[in-house]
């Protein structure tokens, strides 16, 4: 099925009017809204067929709410088959049922998975505890949350500097504060904030992981400890809109968040530059002469919706021709790093799944493109990975679209 | 089975280690402490061997910043009592802690039932050589086996057979009568994981019951002189340039050095 925007559109609509609720478990889901929704799946299997990994599940998402139907859902999480689900979202966005399988009955089933595993893949379970313990999936230095900033080019004030007020509040996220490649984007999104004049500040050393939305919903209890202190955060300062770069925690902060009384706007990087394309385009001066092809990150993509600013901010820099691979928009095949995949790769190997990064790579070498841009911190490492794996003749760069956009910066 | 496992908190290397004023102890201002590995098996030894022979888990512990987390993690993992010991204002040395930790089994058990096992961890980042299990065994006067990985109990609870590793991969069985303290240095699977909302859930529901902890004299013995952070001896040499002048240049430093 190729969904068109005006189908896109009115689907995250749908899913938009929907709130999560807080209490929902497996026990009581069947008497929610969302409950009554799978009630009415017509069992097409859309949703296994569309599933990067479905074919290497036990319990595919069809298999899933045909269980919970009958009641043998323990069957589903005594087995590990949830393990292979990267909450890319696609079963959801092409549910003709619009049951919301990512967003509720996925992160549920997995929850009790995990509670019920005899024993959890180590890579998973240390960045867990890393999250809890340092308040990132690496285990750095908490206090070194906000060292990056002394290489941003740039002033990167703390909210804490500027007297507790700003009109953006910044949530910069692991990836990009502590990965060396990650802090390339955290220096462009400096730069591209300055160059447009916006009034922002980060929180510095203060931040910790926002929880990812796919990650950390089925650690609940993880999530709830980390939602609970960067709420208490939040609260000591005043901002009108909270801005990311990470789509992980775009998604946890537009649907998780309002649960425990978050209710500031908020906005991913790439939306807000596009908002402010017209004032940006006369900065974009630089020539970058290439070839370009956008994979549409998960949570930005089929979650929000949100296709054509991206591939709009790359048109407007000159030189960039945009070529599309096979799978887009919808369609884009996830990198794998969703729903705890970051931490999963040696389970998937061991399991005998090919990783899903590089199944992604193919087709972006296969459009003969100079570089593969992403809006999401977690494509970075995965596809400059799966690069090192797959081979390629014509050489092939992955970059952020904000690191794009800060290199044509004519400054 | 009486099974009590000593944790002992360690400084954590994530964050950076600078010596205090006085020379001679970390400085406290940006330390963090944690359990150190051997201590997280020693915890899942217990807990494996409680679900394998039934019994009871008592964790034993000296006061100190975070502890708290930690005992409430192992409970909810499925240990049964927490003891925490207070008053020591800073960490005390080892032969000071084994003490302390003696009277506090002591006053829970007295004589020490047959079937009890006290694990700790094998060493910890701040008593490399593993004191601690053998001042405990001296104190005890109970057998010791260290560098243990693995325990299987025969004889009902009697007696316990440990597999003890050695350098070149060489490994060794032990038996030992019970009662009987052992140096963990590898659970028989990797310590568990347990969900947070279950850590949480026992933060409210368990209870850690905190005792003023007997704290001798130090004995005498070594003393502490001074601390230093290593100083780096020398530093690795960057070549930078084309492949091809890398290549000649790594050829010159090898046979300067008369590897090639």
């Amino acid at each position: 099925m190729i969904a068109t925007q005006e189908t896109i559109d009115a689907t995250a609509a749908i899913f938009d009017d929907l709130r999560c609720q807080k209490n929902t478990s497996l026990d009581n889901l069947l008497e929610t809204p969302d409950g009554r929704r799978i009630l009415s799946c017509i069992q097409c299997g859309t949703c296994a067929g569309t599933c990067p990994y479905g074919e290497h599940m036990d319990y595919p998402p069809r298999r899933i709410i045909n269980m919970l139907q009958r009641g043998l859902i323990d069957e589903v999480f005594r087995s590990d088959s949830m393990l292979r689900c990267v909450s890319c979202y696609a079963c959801m966005a092409k549910c003709p049922r619009n049951i919301r399988l990512s967003d509720v009955l996925l992160p549920l089933v997995k929850e009790q998975t995990l509670i019920h595993l005899t024993e959890m893949p180590a890579e998973l379970q240390k960045s867990l505890q890393n999250t809890l313990r340092y308040g990132n999936p690496m285990g750095e230095s908490s206090r070194k949350r906000a060292a990056w900033t002394a290489t941003a080019g740039v002033p990167v004030p703390t909210i804490g500097e500027k007297g507790g007020v700003a009109d953006i509040l910044w949530f910069v996220e692991c990836y990009t504060s502590y990965y060396a490649r990650g802090q390339d984007n955290s220096r462009a999104t400096a730069r591209l904030f300055h160059a447009l004049g916006l009034d922002f500040a980060i929180l510095g050393n203060e931040e910790k992981c926002a929880g990812d939305c796919g990650q950390l919903t089925w650690e609940s209890g993880l999530f709830e400890t980390l939602t609970d202190y960067n709420m208490v955060v939040f609260g000591k300062y005043k901002f009108k809109r909270l801005v990311t770069g990470d789509p992980h925690a775009f998604n946890a902060f537009r649907i998780r968040y309002p649960l425990f009384g978050f209710d500031y706007p908020v906005d991913h990087t790439t939306p807000l530059l596009h908002g402010h394309l017209d004032r940006l385009k006369p900065m974009l001066k630089k020539k970058l002469d290439c070839t370009v092809t956008y994979h549409d990150s998960c949570c930005l993509g089929r979650r929000a919706g949100c296709y054509e600013p991206p591939r709009e901010l790359l048109r407007a820099i000159p030189g960039v021709k945009l070529v599309e691979m096979t799978h887009n928009r919808v369609n884009a095949i996830c990198c794998g790093g969703g729903g705890g995949g970051m931490w999963l790769d040696t389970f998937f190997k061991a399991k005998g799944m090919e990783r899903l990064s590089e199944r992604r790579i193919r087709e972006a070498i296969r459009t003969g493109a100079d570089v593969l841009a992403v809006s999401c911190p977690y494509e970075i490492s995965r596809f400059e990975d799966a690069l090192k794996t797959v081979g390629h003749d014509k050489p092939i760069v992955v970059r952020d679209v904000v690191e794009l956009l800060a290199d044509s910066l004519g400054d | 089975m009486n099974i009590v496992v000593l944790l002992k908190m360690v400084p954590d290397t994530v964050e950076e280690l600078n010596v205090g004023a006085d020379g001679r102890s970390l400085d406290a201002e940006f330390l963090r402490y944690k359990l150190g590995d051997p201590d997280e098996h020693a915890i899942e030894q217990a807990l494996l061997l409680k679900e394998k022979h039934g019994g009871t888990v008592t964790l034993v512990a000296l006061d100190a910043p975070e502890v708290d987390d930690v005992l409430f993690t192992a409970l909810a993992k499925g240990a049964d009592r927490a003891i925490k010991l207070t008053g020591a204002e800073s960490p005390p040395g080892t032969p000071v802690l084994a003490q302390a930790v003696a009277a506090c089994v002591r006053g829970v058990w007295n004589p020490l039932p047959a079937d009890t096992l006290i694990l700790c961890g094998s060493y910890a980042i701040d008593d490399l050589e593993g004191e601690l299990a053998p001042w405990l065994a001296t104190a005890f006067e109970i057998p010791l086996a260290m560098v243990v990985a693995g325990v299987q109990i025969e004889d009902g609870g009697r007696k316990a057979v440990v597999t003890r590793e050695f350098f070149g991969g060489l490994r060794g069985e032990f038996e030992l009568d019970l009662p009987a303290i052992l140096g963990i240095q590898s659970a028989e699977k990797p310590p568990r994981y347990v969900p947070i909302a279950k850590v949480r859930a026992a933060m409210k529901s368990a209870r850690i019951d905190s005792q003023a902890a007997e704290l001798p004299e130090p004995p005498a013995g070594l003393e502490l002189g001074r601390m230093a952070k290593p100083e780096a001896a020398g530093h690795a040499q960057m070549l930078e340039g084309d492949p091809d002048k890398v290549a000649d240049q790594i050829i010159e430093v090898l046979a300067q050095q008369s590897l090639i």
